[in-house]
């Protein structure tokens, strides 16, 4: 898919399950996360982890950004799941409970050794960071630049807000810090920041409040847990025609002034800084992304 | 021989002479008088039609062996009526009957298959044989082949003399002593009688069977007294949960509300999606939610709908009482809610199922209707539907009205996913052929839309979907997607004996149903 792939929505399929895996193709995701890990009961993990590895395989879905997420770093099922996941050759592989740097380099390495193995381009599988702990929290912007495969780090609340011992609410002030965390470490990286799940499947008005303060705050995307949590997701992340018709304006303004030689740039009587140009430029990348004619 | 579309049909099959279809509507039966077994009657001298139990009323209709009955099957999966009728029938010693019900439903204890074992019938015509009897027929139980006919086509074949019926059973939810009944009241009630009229019109005899007696006269009434011979109490009619409980819900499986949604928004893009447009949906898990994503719709149009079609449900009844559709004819109930709401309410009305379905007569509703949706157990690449036979051949679901709205409505929408378990559902070649490809315009898949390019609005659905931005697939396309996943399943074998013949709206053959070859 490349890097440019856009990242607004990630559904997970579980490995345990072949009717969701063969239907989470066919929905409007941008990510598809064929899980090893948490969705697979023990006494499935190898049954799964030989399943998602042929389906990568032989029934890849055209179009998606095909993601496995791992077992944890330090299970017993982790080399074997590295093994199958950098063969099938996904576009990333998704590391759950990350807290260290260490942990990072520890898993690129590993996954060098299985592409030099297997004949497979270096560095061309990426890595996802799950940061689920106050300890990811903490460490995140190390984490974020521990290896060049680090393209994401997805915030996962349920995990952390145990880890703090908080509760859980709908409106979500006690992850509202570690949401910034996690956006401040990627900007710094220069990699993608991905919200935690809302996971009350049924309240369509929720999630279209908490879809909208990711946003607002500056996500590139986010996790659902569910194929009707798509749609809304990504119509978030999707600019709008007042939107685009803006940064249009405002990156033609931009033009202008440059060929006019001027020191500043203004439209509709306001000065145009470079903040407001970057944001244009995003909006534009965003809509594109989207498949939206401009 | 081969029909039109290329079925390999036998010239006779035991008694039964195929006519195979042509695609042209061809049935001499325009030529003649509309026949019918009803005759002159004096009025009963007793001045009442009850009698005490169903073997005495079987008596008075004179019903002998060889002969004919009928029954409509509003009552679904609870009907109580079809097997206490076949036991009163068995217990007189009658045989060789030829069972016509409207559909038959799965009723167990007894089975209908232990009425074709002892010989109480030896033929069977109807829109569907679901559930036991359906996978004994395929399995050879029969010696004469089972008559499949969509709900257009049976008052056709009764009107033209294919189907004389000697004696209709009319199960009612309410009726009084002089044979005034109806379905829409009662503890028992399952809503519309639609498939009961034309028998009641046309039988030789006619009993009502109902457990709920009313004071004269009953009122709603859905069939009059002149056409009813004799009216029996019994103690029940039908088990009220499986008649239709509650109301129908909307499907929580994201990939059938996806097909659903697809669907609202192809038919919101479609130009005939105007006020006063009209529209059937129908019962299934994606029709229902259609039905409610339709709804969506029309109301960031701002429109209404003239009339909704068919089987109803609660859904429909919802929109009527939002003020989004003008009349709701109903030919069956499906629920509880739907059940209860032509007695309710005045802009929901009963139909009769010649009214609804029967091209053969001065016109029917499907002729004005705009919107269809189908369910489909296959679609080939020539847009052929099955909506009969399962994946290792067994019969699965009946007709219905399936070809008759694929060929009625303009814009006829197949709704199913590409695959089903380990089954592809877009095939090259459909198993069992039930409704022509040429009547369907489109295939709605969680995998994308197909529009059928020989369908005779093609090129204005394809402008239409275009301008809304509406991406199309071909139905190659979605055929060889969903066998990359299956991969091609092994042919089903079966065996020369054909266990059913599959009639079109005209009458004519469109496909026979082999016995099955089991190992």
């Amino acid at each position: 898919m490349g890097k440019d792939a856009l990242k607004r929505t990630s559904l997970y399929a579980s490995g345990a399950s072949p009717v969701n895996l063969l239907q989470a193709r066919f929905y409007n995701e941008d990510c598809l996360v064929y899980d090893l890990e948490d969705s697979v009961p023990l006494a499935e993990k190898d049954a799964a982890r030989h399943l998602v590895y042929n389906l990568i395989k032989y029934q890849r879905p055209a179009g998606k950004y095909v993601i496995v997420r791992v077992n944890g770093i330090y299970s017993e099922y982790i080399d074997e799941d590295l093994e199958a996941a950098v063969r099938c050759r996904p576009d990333a592989i998704r590391i759950p409970k990350v807290e260290y740097a260490k942990e990072v380099k520890r898993i690129d390495e590993r996954i060098s050794e299985i592409e030099e193995a297997a004949g497979i381009e270096h560095g061309s599988i990426e890595l996802w960071c799950n940061i689920e702990s106050y300890l990811g929290v903490l460490n995140a912007q190390e984490i974020a630049t521990a290896s060049e495969r680090v393209v994401a780090l997805a915030l996962g609340a349920e995990d952390f807000t145990a880890s703090m011992r908080s509760t859980r609410t709908k409106a979500g002030a006690e992850i509202f810090y570690a949401r910034n965390a996690v956006l401040m470490a990627c900007r710094f990286a220069g990699v993608e920041a991905v919200d935690a799940v809302f996971s009350d499947i049924n309240d369509v008005e929720g999630l279209k409040n908490d879809v909208a303060l990711t946003k607002n705050l500056g996500f590139d995307g986010k996790t659902v847990v569910h194929p009707r949590q798509i749609d809304v997701v990504n119509a978030a992340f999707t600019p709008s025609a007042k939107e685009i018709r803006y940064a249009k304006r405002v990156l033609e303004a931009v033009e202008e002034g440059k060929r006019e030689h001027k020191g500043a740039v203004t439209l509709d009587g306001g000065m145009i800084d470079k903040p407001m140009e970057l944001r244009a430029r995003t909006t534009l990348a965003q809509a594109k992304a989207a498949g939206i004619e401009m | 021989m081969k029909n039109a579309l290329g079925r390999e049909l036998p010239e006779k099959i035991g008694s039964y002479k195929v006519r195979p279809y042509s695609g042209t509507y061809e049935n001499d039966a325009v030529n003649r008088c509309v026949v019918s077994n009803r005759k002159p009657t004096l009025r009963p001298a007793s001045g009442t039609k009850l009698l005490p139990t169903l073997e005495d009323a079987i008596k008075a209709t004179g019903l002998k062996s060889g002969m004919t009955i009928s029954f409509h099957h509003c009552f679904r999966e609870g009907d109580k009526i079809i097997s206490q009728v076949l036991t009163a029938v068995r217990n007189l010693g009658i045989k060789d009957l030829r069972f016509a019900p409207s559909a038959v439903v799965n009723i167990k204890n007894p089975s209908i298959v232990e009425f074709v074992k002892d010989g109480t019938i030896t033929r069977i015509e109807a829109s569907g044989i679901r559930g036991e009897l359906g996978d004994a027929v395929l399995d050879g139980l029969m010696e004469e082949p089972v008559i499949l006919r969509p709900h257009g086509a049976r008052p056709r074949a009764i009107e033209s003399g294919d189907l004389m019926i000697d004696v209709a059973f009319i199960g009612a939810s309410a009726s009084d002593d002089y044979g005034n009944c109806t379905g829409q009241i009662g503890p028992n009630a399952c809503g519309s009688l639609g498939y009961a009229f034309v028998d009641a019109y046309n039988a030789a005899q006619v009993v009502v069977i109902t457990d709920n007696l009313v004071e004269y006269p009953c009122n709603p009434v859905s069939i009059s007294q002149q056409y009813v011979d004799y009216v029996v109490k019994v103690d029940e009619i039908g088990d009220p949960a499986k008649i239709g409980a509650g109301a129908a819900r909307m499907t929580k499986n994201p990939r059938d509300l996806m097909i659903a949604k697809r669907t609202a928004d192809a038919i919101a893009a479609s130009r005939r999606f105007v006020e006063g447009f009209s529209f059937q949906t129908g019962a299934g898990a994606i029709a229902i939610a259609t039905t409610i994503y339709l709804s969506e719709r029309m109301e960031e149009k701002g429109i209404k709908a003239s009339f909704s079609l068919g089987g109803t449900t609660s859904n429909i009844i919802d929109m009527y009482k939002k003020g989004q559709v003008r009349v709701v004819a109903c030919s069956q109930s499906f629920d509880a809610v739907a059940a209860r709401a032509i007695a309710e309410n005045e802009g929901v009305i009963e139909i009769d199922n010649a009214v609804y379905s029967n091209p053969y007569q001065k016109g029917c509703m499907l002729d004005k209707l705009n919107f269809g949706i189908l369910g489909a157990l296959e679609v080939d690449t020539d847009f052929n539907i099955n909506i009969l036979t399962g994946s290792s051949g067994e019969m699965m679901a009946g007709l219905g009205g399936g070809p008759d709205v694929a060929d009625g409505a303009d814009i006829s929408i197949v709704t199913l996913p590409v695959v089903r378990g380990r089954t592809p559902s877009i095939v090259p070649r459909v198993f069992t052929l039930c409704t022509p490809g040429t009547s369907v315009a489109m295939v709605v898949t969680e995998a994308g839309i197909a529009l059928n390019p020989k369908h005779k609005y093609y090129e204005e659905l394809k402008e239409d979907m275009q301008a809304a931005g509406i991406k199309l697939t071909a139905i190659e396309e979605l055929c060889k997607l969903a066998l990359s996943i299956t991969g091609v399943p092994k042919p089903i074998e079966t065996t020369d004996k054909v266990a059913a013949v599959i009639e079109y709206r005209d009458g004519t053959v469109i496909d026979v149903i082999h016995q099955i070859k089991r190992k």
